[in-house]
């Protein structure tokens, strides 16, 4: 019975995303149509998601098979859907919890501390919940411990991230009504960060002319299936017809063959969207709810387009020279012996112009060029350096994309095998955490001292 | 029961903070409408009375047959209003 509670019921991602989204709704008292059709649609979400890593994990094999074929090194493809996909088979319930207890542990940072940031965009706190577990379950922690303390990490990042870029979002929207919550934070800090060095604010991007043309990138389907069908393509040349028609495709013209497996793999993030769409529909808007109750005056913290308008060219130049970054870094990585990270449309496009925004906002032009190039640099050396700290899930021929997995994955994978034991792991990673909160709130306090003695 | 549309670009993030804002304000109006959000691509072969999104978005969609809102901030909620009252 137990075993039957903790192992199959409880241990079924689906059964256990799908009790949570039950619990919320019963808290917010909907009505039993709207707890059914929600309870349903959650569940469905994560059985569509497992449909759409089949599909991509299928695509992502033959790729890996001609690429290594071609080149003798190692080509992946960063996307989180598509990991995130890939790793529910083994992680889906650590993901649920984790994803869960750390908002519960965001609304408690917001309510007790401080920044009261409240982090909404739900995809990217599933794939961090994700990112983290893999992790510390690579480094030999399990069970409750790892749950705790990767509650505690995640809910730390959904308001220490925003935090760290709302001076810069503040420049940005002229504003302090809205935060920037999104998983590339480190590279739009360091967009902002040198952008403000090197560039010169009063020469805005949005004084130039810039052709509108690009606007279809936006369309993240049409980007994925252009992206995926070049890169197949150009790959299966270098692979050359014999290998391909002998070995990988069962005698299908190699060029066909190419062009199908990276309209499958579009297939598949398109499937894996509709499942992240689906299954998020009543846990962020529960959360959100549930946050406005508990936190007065929390600041939202949203998904990175949210600062698009702000700068509608600094988007399309970051994104241009954020991919240019990501073309030349794919040629020096197999130099020093890392893997390839293949630059994708849309990581550069989103990161890539978001940090375009923040370098804009403190630099002009000059900043949103170098801002975007740095972020492409560290979208395409992050991963690559991420890979073995991921375990199995690093031999999956795709990856984390954006900058703070690589940063926060690198920082916790490489600190829990220099520290063996988990419970000095749990304890260094409270003291550094307990240690940033303290700091800041002093110079908050400092600030605020000032400005009150300054009025 | 009218029903409105919200499209970004990957139909996760953005829209949804605008379909949360839109639902909240429909309550002040005291209106009812079937909202939901999806992304661009999907958003062409749905019908919906109204397809809200941001003007660089929407601007893939306007074939003259859609009622579509642009919105210049998305997160601006009397803008939201605006267009919600207007096309209401």
């Amino acid at each position: 019975m137990v075993d039957l509670l903790m192992n199959d019921l409880l241990g079924t991602p689906e059964i256990l995303v799908g009790l949570f989204a039950f619990i919320g709704l019963m808290i917010q008292r909907k009505a039993a149509s709207d707890v059914v059709s929600g309870t349903l649609k959650t569940i469905l979400g994560f059985v569509i998601l497992g449909a759409g890593a089949t599909v991509i994990t299928g695509s992502l094999d033959e790729f890996s098979a001609m690429f290594n074929q071609a080149f003798n090194v190692d080509g992946v493809i960063p996307n989180n859907e598509a990991i995130v996909a890939v790793a529910q088979d083994s992680f889906g319930g650590e993901t649920a919890m984790i994803m869960l207890f750390g908002m519960i542990v965001n609304i408690i940072l917001a309510r007790i501390t401080p920044f009261r940031y409240i982090f909404l965009t739900g995809h990217h706190i599933m794939f961090m919940a994700c990112m983290i577990a893999v992790i510390l379950t690579t480094g030999g922690m399990t069970g409750v411990p790892m749950v705790v303390l990767g509650s505690i990490i995640l809910g730390s990042l959904m308001v220490l991230l925003p935090a760290m870029l709302q001076p810069y979002t503040r420049q940005i929207t002229q504003s302090d009504d809205i935060a920037v919550g999104h998983f590339g934070s480190f590279g739009y800090f360091v967009s902002g960060f040198l952008a403000k060095r090197i560039g010169d604010k009063s020469k805005s991007t949005e004084d130039i002319k810039v052709p509108k043309s690009l606007g279809f990138l936006r369309d993240t389907t049409v980007s994925v299936s252009l992206t995926m069908v070049i890169l197949f393509v150009v790959v299966a040349m270098f692979t050359g017809p014999a290998f391909i028609e002998s070995e990988v495709s069962e005698g299908q013209n190699f060029l066909i063959f190419a062009l199908m497996q990276g309209l499958t793999f579009a297939a598949g993030v398109y499937i894996i969207l509709a499942g992240v769409r689906m299954l998020l529909g009543e846990i962020v808007p529960a959360f959100k709810g549930i946050a406005d109750k508990i936190v007065p005056n929390a600041k939202p913290a949203l998904d990175a387009p949210a600062v698009f308008p702000f700068a509608n060219n600094a988007v399309i130049i970051g994104f241009l020279f954020s991919f240019i970054a990501g073309l030349g870094s794919m040629l020096i990585l197999p130099v020093l012996g890392l893997a390839v990270i293949v630059p994708g449309l849309v990581p550069h496009f989103f990161t890539g112009a978001a940090a375009g925004v923040f370098g804009n906002a403190t630099g002009g032009r000059v900043g949103a060029i170098v801002g975007a190039v740095a972020n492409g640099v560290m979208i395409s050396f992050l991963p690559a350096l991420l890979l073995p700290l991921l375990g199995d899930l690093g031999f999956q021929n795709t990856t984390f994309g954006d900058a703070d997995f690589g940063v926060i994955g690198l920082a916790l994978g490489n600190l829990i095998m220099l520290v063996q034991s988990q419970w000095l792991y749990s304890l260094i990673i409270l003291a550094v955490l307990a240690g940033i909160f303290l700091l800041s709130w002093n110079r908050n306090k400092g600030k605020k001292n000032e400005e009150e003695k300054a009025a | 029961m009218k029903k409105i549309l919200v499209v970004c670009g990957n139909g996760l993030g953005s829209s949804m903070m605008v379909e949360m804002n839109v639902n909240s304000i429909l309550k002040e109006m005291n209106e009812e409408a079937d909202v939901s959000h999806t992304d661009l691509t999907t958003a062409k072969t749905e019908s919906a009375d109204l397809y809200i999104g941001s003007a660089d978005i929407l601007g893939n969609l306007d074939d003259g047959t859609r009622n579509i809102a642009l919105l210049n901030n998305l997160l601006d909620k009397k803008e939201l209003r605006d267009a919600l009252e207007k096309n209401l």
